[in-house]
């Protein structure tokens, strides 16, 4: 069991929940993810812990309400307990000084590329961040990505804030104007096909951290499986991250969709009780 | 602590009420009388709900079934049980009607009896080894179902022996996994007095015993029972605590813990690595068994969704195809088949699995190989190239490989999928040690009388040792290693 210390809504959509969970504070390094799960009826589905705070013993998670899931924890409130919370796991990222970064984030995914542009910036790199949203609403976390950024470019569909455009857009003109040396990118699995398209087009090696399905986390059941330079790999153990050129994005896509119909099912009779 | 019941068998079997007992039946009357028949809940009523298929024996006909066995002077059934339980010692005291007293007896070698009674493959073991079977060419005494029966009789009545542990020494000892390997380490170390915390990477308790095998074979609540007792004996549980993550060997360490036993099974499904195979509805058993049993995926109120395939293709004929296959067809399945690349010969899932699964309506694809998977627009699977296989001459270890039929490919169709070909051992252990070693399988080693790996304290036993093996053989590592580990305490 795990308290909730603190509640704070990011967008309309966007929830970031800090739990107790000492034991995973004083472990959790950049890149890694807990298994959460809601209850005895509960699924259980991994969160990227965005911050740690050793000394208050808690873990940060950042939540978009898209299922069943992700609506019960951002229904539970300050004092409430989540269930069942386990971690570290993944593999960290690995961090050098390697020179000039670049770090585009779209959605909910610059959750999981805070802690990576922080230990990034810690090592020494210049980081250039390019953070992605529909609209102005919608995007978060743009203050604490500011503060361990050299530079950050917004970019939103409508233009409602920074430039308007794609996050691709962004990296053309960064790529044009400077040399880098490196590049993450974290965002849904569509954003980050694109992305690595483009790193590609400018050869400029490149990161993605991939959101798969997952069960159990740990390497046990193969739900997260996914295919990296035509080998089957575990996101859970052999990743999250991989280099982004040898990823399978479109099998990554098909795969993120395969409970959509029970999902939906599921959904609707829950939110009609 | 485990009783050696090789040596004293004579002392046993020249008790008083033993030689009485024989001489009440004559042996011909016993080897006439006709085996025990297991009720179960017929086939068709069964695949539309979890029910336990074999409902057990009665008491009646369990001390009929006690009589048919001939307390042989050199008991080679014995020598057939992985954890050598005095099995004529505890059929005699069903005989004479003591059945408490019988659990007792089958508890000095083996802790989980009503697990083992249920799960273990007999057949090849103690029931393989039984004279009516090596030598009077009949059906062998039904010691599984008596074990079950004792142990059942003993869970019903209200008088469960938990040990009382009167010497506690206040050393801790640590136990990773809660699986059949890891409850029965710590089972044997609570008694031994140590102070045993059982640490568990997933949400409940248990292993293979709850995610793996469903509750038509295994109840859930025989495994929360034994559990419960292991409770009351002193022993603690934490759940979702990754060893080696969470808390490193070093923390351990540092919170005082003195020695370690690690039973983490064998994690990672191993796939085929055909065309197609990460289609949707292409699911490996692990996860197809772990959704539904540990997940409660297809119950209406959990949150778990599960595919309901109408045609279901498990490929695999192991325990866990025939589990996988079994839990497919209760949950609505209209054609559900093995797919296995030898014959019926040489399939490795238990006897009564096989025959429980034709029963219900399974078939059998024996002698076929998948190929490639294909699916829909959506990317759902759809159907399979399958191959004709045949049987080669024995090669010189006598195994016959199944070799592929030229030209003999042809195309099924399936909306789901599971690949149960066997697992890899989980690397998270390792990979937090690298000073452990570990054999190029990726499985722990250690020797084979302790279970003491090359790190000073650290001992391992179960599925993480063998690879993928049995509920029985995965106790009797607990069991030894747990000696090794009171040896290896009381040394220092
Ligand atoms: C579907 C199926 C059916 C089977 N049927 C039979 C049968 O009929 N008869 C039979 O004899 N055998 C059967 N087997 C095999 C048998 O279940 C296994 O051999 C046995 O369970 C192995 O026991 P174990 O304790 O080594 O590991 P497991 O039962 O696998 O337990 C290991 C436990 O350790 C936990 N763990 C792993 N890593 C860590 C970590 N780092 N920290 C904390 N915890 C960790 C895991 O979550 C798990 O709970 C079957 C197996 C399956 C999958
Ligand atoms: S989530 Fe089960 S293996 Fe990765």
């Amino acid at each position: 069991m795990s308290r909730i210390l603190l509640k704070e809504y990011l967008s309309p959509n966007v929830v970031q929940i800090e739990i107790e969970a000492p034991l995973i504070a004083r472990k959790r390094k950049a890149g890694h993810f807990v298994i959460v799960k809601i209850g005895t009826e509960g699924e259980r589905i991994p969160l990227t812990i965005a911050k740690a705070d050793i000394d208050k013993g808690s873990i940060t998670l950042i939540v978009q309400k898209v299922g069943v899931t992700s609506h019960k924890l951002a229904s539970l409130n300050v004092g409430d307990e989540v269930t069942d919370v386990v971690g570290p796991l993944g593999n960290p990222t690995h961090i050098e000084k390697v020179g000039t970064v670049l770090c585009a984030g779209g959605g909910v995914g610059i959750a999981p590329l805070l802690p990576i542009v922080e230990a990034l910036h810690d090592a020494g790199n210049k980081v250039i961040s390019i953070l992605a949203a529909r609209n102005k609403d919608l995007l978060i976390l743009e203050n604490e990505i500011r503060s361990h950024s050299d530079e950050v470019i917004i970019m939103t569909d409508d233009g409602s804030y920074g430039t308007k455009g794609l996050v691709t857009v962004g990296m053309e003109e960064v790529f044009k104007n400077q040399k880098i040396d490196f590049c993450v990118t974290i965002g849904p699995a569509i954003m980050m096909k694109f992305t690595s398209l483009v790193s590609k087009k400018y050869n400029v090696p490149t990161m993605a951290s991939l959101n798969a399905i997952m069960v159990d986390g740990t390497g046990m059941c193969g739900a997260c499986r996914v295919s990296v330079g035509g080998k089957i790999k575990f996101v859970c153990v052999d990743g999250p991250e991989f280099n982004a050129f040898d990823v399978d994005f479109d099998e990554l896509l098909m795969r993120l969709g395969g409970y959509k119909n029970e999902e939906e099912q599921h959904y609707r009779e829950q939110l009609s009780k | 602590m485990a009783t050696d019941n090789t040596s004293n068998q004579k002392e046993l079997r020249d008790q008083e009420w033993r030689r009485e007992l024989k001489k009440s039946v004559s042996a011909k009357d016993r080897t006439n009388i006709v085996r025990v028949k297991m009720p179960e809940v017929d086939p068709q009523e069964r695949i539309k709900s979890n029910v336990e298929v074999n409902s057990g024996i009665t008491a009646e006909m369990a001390v009929v079934e006690a009589k048919r066995c001939l307390d042989c002077p050199d008991p080679e059934c014995i020598k057939g049980c992985p954890v050598g339980v005095d099995i004529p010692g505890f059929i005699k005291c069903i005989e004479a009607g003591e059945f408490l007293k019988a659990a007792a007896a089958i508890k000095k070698n083996n802790v989980f009896p009503s697990v083992c009674g249920r799960v273990c493959p007999q057949e090849i073991q103690c029931e393989a080894r039984c004279i009516y079977t090596t030598k009077l060419k009949k059906e062998p005494v039904a010691i599984g179902y008596l074990e079950r029966f004792a142990a059942d009789y003993e869970n019903h009545s209200g008088h469960i022996s938990v040990p009382e542990i009167t010497q506690r020494n206040h050393v801790k000892v640590a136990v990773i996994g809660s699986g059949p390997a890891g409850l029965a380490a710590a089972g044997d170390l609570v008694k031994y007095g140590y102070d045993v915390t059982v640490f568990e990477a997933l949400h409940e308790f248990g292993g293979v015993l709850k995610y793996g095998i469903p509750e038509f074979r295994l109840p859930n609540q025989i495994i929360d029972l034994e559990i419960n007792n292991l409770k009351r004996m002193g022993v603690t549980f934490v759940k979702n605590i990754i060893a080696g993550r969470t808390l490193t060997f070093d923390d351990l360490r540092q919170d005082g813990f003195r020695a370690f036993f690690v039973g983490s099974g064998a994690g990672l499904p191993n796939f085929m690595n055909i065309p197609g195979e990460n289609f949707n509805g292409v699911l490996s058993s692990n996860e197809y068994l772990t959704r539904v049993n540990l997940m409660g995926a297809a119950k209406k109120d959990h949150d778990t969704p599960v595919f309901f395939g109408k045609r279901v293709a498990v490929i695999g004929g192991g325990n866990t195809a025939m589990d996988s296959v079994r839990t497919a067809k209760r949950l609505g399945a209209e054609k559900a088949m093995i797919i296995y690349r030898r014959s019926f010969t040489e399939m490795p899932a238990r006897k009564e699995e096989i025959r429980h699964a034709q029963e219900e309506g399974i078939e059998f694809l024996n002698l076929h190989n998948p190929l490639e998977y294909y699916a829909d627009e959506k990317g759902h699977v759809n159907r399979i190239k399958l191959q004709r296989m045949e049987l080669s001459d024995p090669d010189a270890s006598g195994r016959r490989k199944p070799v592929a039929i030229p030209g003999s490919e042809f195309i099924i169709e399936a909306d789901l999928v599971i690949v149960a070909i066997g697992v890899s051992p989980n690397p998270l252990i390792p990979q937090s040690m690298p000073d452990l070693h570990v054999s190029k399988y990726g499985t722990i080693e250690v020797d084979s009388e302790k279970m003491e790996s090359n790190v000073s304290g650290m001992f391992a036993g179960g599925d993480i040792v063998r690879g993928g093996a049995t509920v029985i053989l995965a106790m009797g590592d607990g069991r030894r290693a747990a000696k090794g580990i009171h040896e290896y305490l009381s040394r220092q």
